[in-house]
C-alpha cells in the first residue's frame, strides 16, 4: 500500500520526532537551528547557570543583536556609547553570555550582523526542512525556504538551549491558495495585509499556513519571506512554502548552505518535502490577487487594514472600533488617502532586505521626501547595507533627504531610541501597527515599501501606482 | 514553579479584544536581563499618564480592582510579540489567570510554563463575564473547570501534559532532561 499524502508540515514535522505525541505528553521535537538575541536570551542562559547545564549543541545555536542596538553610525563604529543603559547592559550580557557558554555571535560591530530573521537566510543556514526557533514571534518569516519555524518564549529558548529540544503538539494545518497576478504596484506585503485582513489577526491561531498555488510560486525569495513574516499576524505560529528552484537558487553559495557533493545530496532531500498530491490539510483558505490594490492599516492592529483608495469602514456600537480610531485620530467613513504622514519608516524584518530597498529607491530617485517628514531607512542587515551601498541605493535615500543608517530593529519597535513622536503619523513597512509599537502615542499606518517611499514624496498617504510610470 | 489546584478569585474586566503583549508590557520596558519587578510596567500606557501618575479611571486602578487576581479579556489576548516578560509582568503584579474566547498560542504557552492559567471559554460564558465584573470565580485545574458564582461550570481546555505539570508543580526542562538517552540516540539515528 502507498504511504499516506502527508502535507510538508507533517513531513519535516517526522523527521525531527525524537518521540511521538502520546495523549498524555506532547511530542519531543528536534530543533536544527537556534537563533538567539539579546532581548529574549538573558533569563535563558540565567536557567541554565543556576542549574550548571551547558549548552547542549552550540554548533546548532547563533547568535546577533538587533532589537536594543543603536542604528547610529557613531554609535555602533564611532565609539560613542549606547544611550540607553540598559539596552547597553543586555548587549553587553549577551557578549558574556555567549563567551561563558561558547556560542557563536555576531556581534555590535560584525560584518555579517543584523535583524536576526534577515541572516539567517542571508547566510544560508536557514535550509529547507530545517527546524527553526527563536525567541522571537516572526521567526516564520524562515519557512519562506520551506523550514518549520516559529518562535518560542524565554523558558523554550531555555529547553532548547539545554536540550536542543522542545516540547510540542503538532498543530493543525492550513492551505491558504493564491492565485492570479499581482498587478503593477501591489506587492508581497500587500497580499500579506490583504490576506490578514480577510482571516483575521486571530485566523490562523493553532494553525501553520502552508501558502501554496501559482501566486506564491511566483514570487522570488524576498517576497516570500516578506509574506511568511506577517503569518504570526494573522494568529499563525508558522507560514511556510514549499521550496523550489527559486529556493535553491536563492541558497545556492551562500555561506553557510551546503557545498559540493553535500549540497546535491542536500538539495535531493529537499526536493521530498514539498506537500503530496491528494494531502488534506484541516483549513483552506482561497485568495486571488489579481484583484488586490496596494493595501494599508488604518487601526491598532494588522487586521484593521483596507485598499488604500477605499474609506475607514464604519462600525456603529463597536466601543473597541471607535477607541481604535480615536487613538489613531482617524474618523470612520473618511478616505486613508491623502492623510498627512510625518514619518516614514523603511526597514524590518518584513522590508528590510535588498529587494525592498530597491523597490523604494525606484520611487524615491530623482525626487525628495517632502517637507516636514522623516525618512528613516534602516537596511535588515549589514550585508543588505553594503549591497545597497554597492549599487548606490544610499545615495538615492540621503539625496532625497531620507536617513540611512546601521541595520537593527530600528523603528519597528520602540526599544532602541529610534522612536515616532507622540500623535505623529508613521507609515512603516514593518509588521506591527498596536498602540505604542513605534513609541507611545505613537500612530502606525502599516504599508509596502512602494507605497511608504511614495508617500514620503507627498507627505500624504499616496497610492505608489500614481508615481510609477 | 509552584503546583496550583485551584485558584479562587475575583475578576477584573478588560473588554477590548485582540489585548497584544505590547499593551501588556511595552517594548521600552523589555531592556531588562532578569524577570523581577515587571509587574510596575503592566498595561503601563494604559495605567499611568505622560508623567507616571495612575489614571485613575483605567479597570485596574479603580478601588474595586484591588486584589482581583484573574483577568477577563476579550477575544485573541495575548497575540503578537512572543515576549515571555508579558505572562511575567501580569503574575508579578498578582493576576494569576486570564479568561477569554481566544487566547494566542505563544502566549498561551509562554503562560502555562510560568503557572499563570489561560481559561478559554464559550460566547455565553464570557459575555456573562465581562457583564460581571469582581464576580468571584474558581477555577479548578483538576477538573479543568470554571465555575461562576451563579453555580454555573464550564469545562476549559488544557492539554493533559500541561495539566499534570501545573498539578504536581513540574516544570518541563527537567522533563527534557529526563529524555537524554532519546535525544543521544536521535542525535545518531540523523548522522547515520
Ligand atoms: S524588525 Fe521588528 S518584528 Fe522584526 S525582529 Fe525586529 S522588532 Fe521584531
Amino acid at each position: 500500500m502507498a504511504p499516506a499524502p502527508q502535507t510538508m508540515l507533517e513531513k519535516v514535522w517526522r523527521l525531527h520526532e525524537v518521540s511521538s505525541e502520546t495523549a498524555d505528553t506532547p511530542a519531543v521535537l528536534y530543533i536544527d537551528l537556534h537563533l538567539i538575541h539579546e532581548v529574549t536570551s538573558p533569563q535563558a542562559f540565567a536557567v541554565l547557570r543556576e542549574r550548571g547545564l551547558p549548552v547542549r549543541r552550540t554548533d546548532l545555536t547563533l547568535a546577533t543583536m538587533d532589537h536594543s542596538t543603536p542604528t547610529r553610525t557613531e554609535q555602533i563604529f564611532g565609539g560613542a556609547p549606547i544611550t540607553i543603559d540598559s539596552a547597553a547592559k543586555q548587549v553587553r550580557e549577551l557578549e558574556i553570555n555567549c563567551a561563558q557558554f561558547g556560542v557563536e555571535l555576531l556581534g555590535l560591530r560584525h560584518s555579517q550582523r543584523g535583524i536576526v530573521h534577515i541572516i539567517g537566510p542571508e547566510l544560508g543556514i536557514t535550509q529547507p526542512g530545517k527546524t527553526v526557533v527563536c525567541g522571537d514571534s516572526h521567526t516564520s518569516t524562515h519557512g519562506a525556504l520551506g523550514a518549520l519555524a516559529f518562535g518560542i518564549g524565554t523558558t523554550e529558548v531555555g529547553h532548547v538551549l539545554a536540550t536542543q529540544c522542545l516540547l510540542q503538539r503538532k498543530p493543525r494545518t492550513f492551505a491558504l491558495s493564491v492565485s492570479g497576478r499581482l498587478r503593477p504596484g501591489v506587492t508581497a506585503k500587500d497580499l500579506i495585509l490583504a490576506i490578514i485582513g480577510k482571516i483575521g489577526v486571530g485566523g490562523g491561531t493553532g494553525h501553520v499556513i502552508e501558502y501554496r498555488g501559482e501566486t506564491i510560486r511566483g514570487l522570488d525569495m524576498d517576497e516570500r519571506m516578506t509574506v511568511c513574516n506577517m503569518s504570526i499576524e494573522a494568529g499563525a505560529r508558522a507560514g511556510m512554502i514549499a521550496p523550489d528552484e527559486t529556493t535553491y537558487e536563492y541558497l545556492a553559495g551562500r555561506p553557510r548552505a551546503p557545498q559540493g557533493d553535500a549540497w546535491e545530496r542536500a538539495v535531493e532531500e529537499w526536493r521530498k518535502l514539498p506537500t503530496d498530491a491528494g494531502a488534506v490539510f484541516d483549513r483552506q483558505v482561497d485568495m486571488d490577487a489579481s484583484v488586490l490594490e496596494p493595501m494599508i492599516t488604518y487601526g491598532t492592529n494588522p487586521g484593521m487594514v483596507i485598499p488604500i483608495s477605499a474609506a475607514i469602514p464604519t462600525r456603529d456600537n463597536d466601543a473597541v472600533f471607535a477607541k481604535s480610531l480615536a487613538y489613531m485620530g482617524l474618523e470612520a467613513g473618511a478616505p486613508i488617502k491623502d492623510q498627512p504622514v510625518n514619518v516614514v519608516f523603511l526597514g524590518s524584518c518584513t522590508n528590510g532586505r535588498i529587494s525592498d530597498l530597491r523597490s523604494a529607491a525606484s520611487v524615491l530617485r530623482g525626487r525628495k521626501v517632502a517637507k516636514g517628514v522623516q525618512m528613516l531607512v534602516i537596511p535588515g542587515s549589514q550585508q543588505v547595507k553594503k549591497e545597497a551601498e554597492a549599487e548606490g541605493l544610499d545615495r538615492v535615500f540621503i539625496d532625497a533627504g531620507a536617513e540611512w543608517r546601521e541595520s537593527g530593529c530600528s523603528m519597528c519597535l520602540g526599544m532602541n531610541g529610534d522612536l515616532v513622536p507622540k500623535g505623529q503619523y508613521s507609515v512603516s513597512t514593518s509588521n506591527r501597527n498596536f498602540e505604542g509599537r513605534q513609541g507611545v502615542g505613537a500612530r502606525t499606518l502599516l504599508a509596502s515599501p512602494l507605497t511608504a517611499a511614495a508617500s514620503a514624496v507627498r507627505g500624504r498617504v499616496t497610492d505608489p501606482r500614481e508615481l510609477l510610470v | 514553579m509552584k503546583a496550583i489546584e485551584v485558584l479562587r478569585a475575583r475578576t477584573v474586566v478588560l473588554p477590548g479584544s485582540n489585548i497584544d503583549t505590547d499593551q501588556i508590557i511595552p517594548a521600552r520596558f523589555l531592556t531588562t536581563t532578569t524577570r523581577e519587578g515587571l509587574g510596575r510596567s503592566l498595561f503601563a500606557d494604559w495605567r499611568y499618564d505622560g508623567q507616571g501618575a495612575l489614571l485613575p479611571d483605567f479597570v485596574l486602578n479603580r478601588p474595586e480592582a484591588q486584589g482581583c487576581r484573574v483577568l477577563v479579556a476579550g477575544r485573541n489576548f495575548g497575540c503578537g510579540s512572543s515576549r515571555e516578560h508579558a505572562p511575567w509582568a501580569l503574575l508579578d503584579y498578582g493576576i494569576q489567570a486570564v479568561i477569554s474566547t481566544e487566547i494566542a498560542d505563544i502566549f498561551r504557552s509562554n503562560s502555562l510554563k510560568n503557572g499563570f492559567l489561560p481559561v478559554v471559554v464559550d460566547e455565553t460564558t464570557s459575555s456573562w463575564l465581562i457583564a460581571n465584573p469582581g464576580a468571584e470565580v474558581t477555577i479548578d485545574v483538576a477538573s479543568t473547570t470554571l465555575t461562576l458564582p451563579t453555580g454555573v461550570s464550564v469545562k476549559f481546555p488544557l492539554e493533559a501534559f500541561s495539566r499534570y505539570c501545573l498539578l504536581n508543580g513540574v516544570d518541563e526542562l527537567g522533563f527534557l532532561l529526563d529524555r537524554r538517552g532519546d535525544i543521544e540516540a536521535y542525535e545518531q539515528r540523523r548522522h547515520s
